[in-house]
């Protein structure tokens, strides 16, 4: 395994040098001949009735193209429960909620358009805190459900339930029992391109989406079946990706404004542009799933764990997008991190007046174990065992089937809880130092792919033309996390050509194969295994081509040698060797023997075989090849049970800091992470990753929040939204675990949103060990801790 | 609406436009010029995603009012690669150290970059910290943008 040419190696990402030289085009910057600027307006009140909407004036301004509301537009619903209509017609639930839009050819006048509609509102009773919302007395959010029957609370009617063992039998047999009470908040995923789309209409009203999904036919099965709700049935939908300036799970759902554009672009037969400024992406995107849990965990004298219970309220917002399904991933952690053996977890989305919520990186699991390591924590403590050690007792171990039925297979988890006691010096300083303390938090995460829909799948079509330049058709989605550079690394590799060689298009539902998405970490993996298969596929088709033109080619150069130089002696070769695809590789773009790779005269080039196989005498041919890989992974069955990945990612993060006691700053020392990545396809690229999400994660635990106060976004600004600067040092030291993935291409496993996850528990757990108390609601703020400080006196 | 004629350089060549009164370099950059490596991440100077290079100094182009610009030089990500399409070491240096991701962060990262180079070839960790304080990338975590930025300084030495 060691002798590969390019896996494992930090290649740099050469093939993305557009991105250096600003010629990579964003959504921001695709222009369509005719294409007009999009505006929408938005809600003034958390929840009224619309009276009235005057759109008059804005119809009058020069250079508007069209003006819509809910009245001009077929009532068809979108979203996860279909809990919504594209403009709102009668009623507005929250602030984002959209009522009008405008096309116009410049975005100053659409928005001077918009600011000329005039809306009455009759104002309704709202609730904003989802313990209130689910009191028989609170205001209604929705009246009637998707289907127009009326509804008597504002619970979802989603499963989120799941059990396992016996809770009561585990009580019994736990010498100790604590019960935390933790919670998280919305946050802003940040992407620096904010959401855009362009959508534009054909004569036929077929419909090309220019967008920035990680999803791409995600959107097209839920833009199908909008039109099959607005007329437009059996029209092909084509979704093309411009570069994507960030994603973190703003581009798994298909958004509002997406429909929008779509709207406007029917009406007006151009193309409609769509780009939200910085102020909508922060007030109208929907952010990370806020949650507030209870748990409940007891262990035995020896510190194994002996029960895990846990409920979960969801402050749902006014409609339902992914951050209602955020409870499916955290069944994960909540049954699978570490080893505990009776399990309970309920979570409950109740429909509020608020922002309604999507995913982000990591998905439920970052809130998820925020709870299961602070109960570890002071579950550790209360059975007076160090926590790293209580951590270790309880780890997961390879070969383990977890309460969900999860397959754990390969497992580095132990190594990195050491490199976590190492790197910390744990045993040194944990608990013996004034002001600063150490703290540690796990993760488990999928990391082969998650079953959430039916397939699983990634197709990819690799050709290789007459030169030898290989053409990668990528089903997935490159929004920053390096793939074009890991999948042409697996590629080259693969194929036996270079790394200049290869070329990728991605996002084009046109020219891909079906993908489920580049979610869940599983783009590497998917990807990878997709490539080495397409591409073993495609160097048979070579190889192939080598035997039936190898010989010719050689003995044609004999010729021409012979032509020019008459004392030239044909050498007496063994062409047995050649005549065989099964003892012929290609390396490095060149095709020789097996037994004899530096053979004088059967070491050829590549291209020469591939034009010989075009363009010489004999049946010409192509090479091209395509490959869907689809793991044998189970969806979850009713019970949430089912090995969902074909792998799944372990790591530990172990942070030191310093805790201020007058100002309630905390600062970060040290960070160390440590992650079980299967194998390091690239390593510097791999570094990037988890330093990204090591430092989301550290914003996730000690700054970002967006405040909403009675349904409002209060700080819709980067001034006011605290993510983290240059200036916010965090020094973090990575650990590498790599046990090798026997399913996992070359041995990887995903990488992507596993950084985060134990960020901020870590955190959390450090500044109790610094100070004595604990903060149960993220994010810890000095406020917070100046006032816990107070309290413990 | 009223326009205004600025004449200035732009990426060595000298150039006019006639633009509207209201617009800040960063639109005239993108919509009249037609150099969209300049991006808009904010609109109000808040994340460095529209950084350029005027007069030497690294500037907020989206708050830039275009007239300002008169007989200045300008230069932008597009204008900083040799005449032959040779990388900027500033450039290299990201690609070769992973410094971009998703890239929206990159030109104005890489601008703000060269304005500090140029002005002090042999920065310290912290002097590029705060020289790219106001450029906001969600991707990396900095890291290894530092990291490029020093390596940057070493090759251009
Ligand atoms: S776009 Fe200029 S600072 Fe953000
Ligand atoms: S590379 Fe994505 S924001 Fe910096």
């Amino acid at each position: 395994m060691s002798d590969h040419l390019f896996v494992g190696k930090s290649i740099p990402r050469t093939i993305e040098a557009d991105k250096v030289t600003g010629k990579a085009v964003y959504i921001d910057d695709m222009k369509r001949p005719g294409m007009l600027y999009g505006k929408i307006l938005y809600s003034r009140y958390a929840h009224a009735r619309i009276k009235s909407i005057d759109t008059s004036r804005a119809k009058k301004l020069a250079g508007v193209r069209a003006v819509l509301t809910g009245r001009d537009i077929p009532d068809a619903r979108v979203g996860f429960l279909k809990d919504q209509t594209v403009l709102k017609k009668d009623v507005v639930r929250q602030f984002r909620d959209e009522v009008a839009a405008v096309a116009a050819i410049s975005p100053e006048i659409a928005a001077e358009a918009v600011d000329l509609i005039e809306v009455e509102y009759e104002e309704l009773p709202a609730v904003f805190d989802p313990f209130e919302a689910m009191k028989e007395e609170a205001p209604l959010v929705h009246e009637v459900d998707a289907r127009g029957r009326p509804v008597k609370s504002n619970m979802l009617p989603l499963p989120w339930k799941f059990e396992a063992g016996d809770i009561e039998q585990g009580r019994k047999d736990s010498a100790f029992v604590v019960t935390d009470n933790v919670s998280t908040t919305w946050v802003n995923q940040c992407c620096m391109g904010t959401s855009g789309c362009i959508a534009e209409f054909d004569t036929s009203n077929n419909l090309t989406l220019y967008n920035q999904t990680n999803v791409i036919f995600g959107h097209i099965g839920r833009i199908t079946e909008y039109f099959s709700q607005i007329g437009l049935k059996g029209k092909k939908i084509r979704v093309v990706n411009a570069i994507v300036g960030g994603s973190f799970g703003t581009k798994l759902d298909t958004d509002i404004y997406e429909f929008i554009s779509i709207q406007l672009a029917l009406k007006t037969r151009k193309p409609v542009k769509i780009l939200f400024d910085r102020e909508e992406e922060f007030q109208a995107l929907p952010p990370r799933q806020p949650a507030v849990f209870t748990i409940e965990q007891g262990c035995d004298r020896d510190g194994r764990l002996t029960f895990r219970k846990c409920e979960a309220i969801l402050d749902n917002g006014a409609y339902t997008s992914w951050g209602a399904t955020t409870p499916s991933v955290m069944i994960m952690p909540m049954s699978s991190l570490y080893r505990v053996p009776n399990v309970f977890f309920k979570a409950t989305c109740v429909y509020t007046n608020n922002i309604y919520c999507q995913a982000m990186r990591g998905y439920g699991n970052p809130q998820a174990t925020f709870a299961v390591e602070t109960s570890m924590d002071t579950l550790a403590e209360a059975a007076g065992i160090d926590p790293l050690e209580f951590r270790m007792i309880n780890r997961n171990h390879p070969g383990d089937e977890t309460p969900m039925r999860l397959k754990i297979t390969s497992c580095g988890f132990e190594e990195c809880i050491n490199a976590v006691k190492e790197k910390l010096k744990w045993d040194e300083k944990k608990g013996k130092q004034k002001g600063r303390g150490l703290g540690m938090a796990s993760l488990i995460h999928v990391a082969g792919g998650a079953r959430v829909t039916r397939s699983d799948g990634h197709g990819m079509v690799v050709k290789v033309d007459e030169y030898g330049h290989v053409d990668v058709i990528e089903s997935g989605t490159d929004q920053g996390q390096g793939s074009p550079t890991v999948i042409t690394q697996i590629v080259a590799e693969a194929l036996g050509v270079r790394p200049e060689d290869v070329f990728l298009t991605f996002g084009d539902t046109a020219l891909a194969l079906w993908d489920a998405g580049t979610h869940a970490s599983r783009h590497t993996f998917m990807a990878g295994n997709a490539a080495v298969r397409a591409c073993a596929k495609a160097k048979k088709q070579i190889l192939d081509m080598a035997v039936e033109h190898m010989a010719k080619i050689i003995k044609g150069g004999f010729k021409r040698k012979k032509r020019k130089d008459p004392d030239f002696v044909e050498p007496d070769l063994d062409y047995g060797l050649i005549a065989d695809p099964e003892n012929l590789d290609i390396r490095d773009r060149m095709v020789f023997p097996k037994k004899d790779p530096d053979h004088p005269y059967f070491r050829i080039p590549v291209s020469q075989v591939l034009r010989e196989g075009l363009l010489g005498s004999g049946e010409s041919k192509v090479v091209v090849a395509e490959a869907f890989y689809d793991p044998p992974t189970e969806m979850l069955d009713r019970e949430f049970k089912g090995n969902l990945s074909q792998t799944y990612a372990f790591g530990a993060s172990g942070v030191e800091v310093e805790v201020d006691e007058k100002t309630g700053e905390v600062k970060i020392l040290n960070l160390v992470a440590a992650h079980d990545v299967g194998k390091a396809m690239n390593p510097t690229l791999l570094l990037g990753q988890i330093y990204g999400a090591a430092y989301t994660g550290v914003g996730y635990g000690l700054t970002e929040e967006i405040k909403v106060v009675n349904g409002r976004v209060m700080n819709p600004s980067f001034r006011d939204y605290q993510m983290l600067t240059a200036m916010d040092v965090v020094p973090i030291e990575p650990v590498i675990v790599e046990p090798m993935d026997e399913d996992g291409p070359y041995g990887a496993k995903g990488v992507g949103e596993p950084g985060l996850v134990p960020t901020a528990p870590a955190i959390a757990n450090a500044v109790y060990d610094a100070i004595g108390v604990r903060i149960t609601d993220l994010p810890i703020t000095p406020e917070k801790v100046l006032a816990a400080l107070k309290e413990k006196g | 609406m009223k326009k205004v004629s600025v004449s200035f350089t732009l990426n060595g060549y000298p150039v006019t436009a006639e633009v509207p009164v209201t617009w800040s370099l960063l639109k005239t950059l993108r919509e009249d010029f037609e150099l969209t490596g300049a991006k808009e991440g904010c609109g109000v100077g808040e994340c460095g995603a529209c950084t350029v290079i005027v007069d030497g100094d690294a500037v907020n182009s989206c708050l830039y009012p275009v007239f300002e610009a008169e007989g200045k030089s300008v230069m932008t990500i597009e204008g900083i690669a040799g005449e032959d399409g040779t990388l900027h070491p500033i450039q290299t240096a990201f690609l070769e150290n992973n410094g971009v991701q998703c890239g929206y962060c990159t030109s104005g990262m890489i601008m703000s970059a060269k304005a500090l180079l140029d002005q002090n070839p042999d920065p310290a960790e912290n002097d590029i910290r705060t020289n790219i304080a106001g450029n906001f990338c969600r991707c990396t975590g900095y890291v290894q943008i530092v990291e490029a930025i020093e390596m940057a300084a070493r090759k251009m030495e």
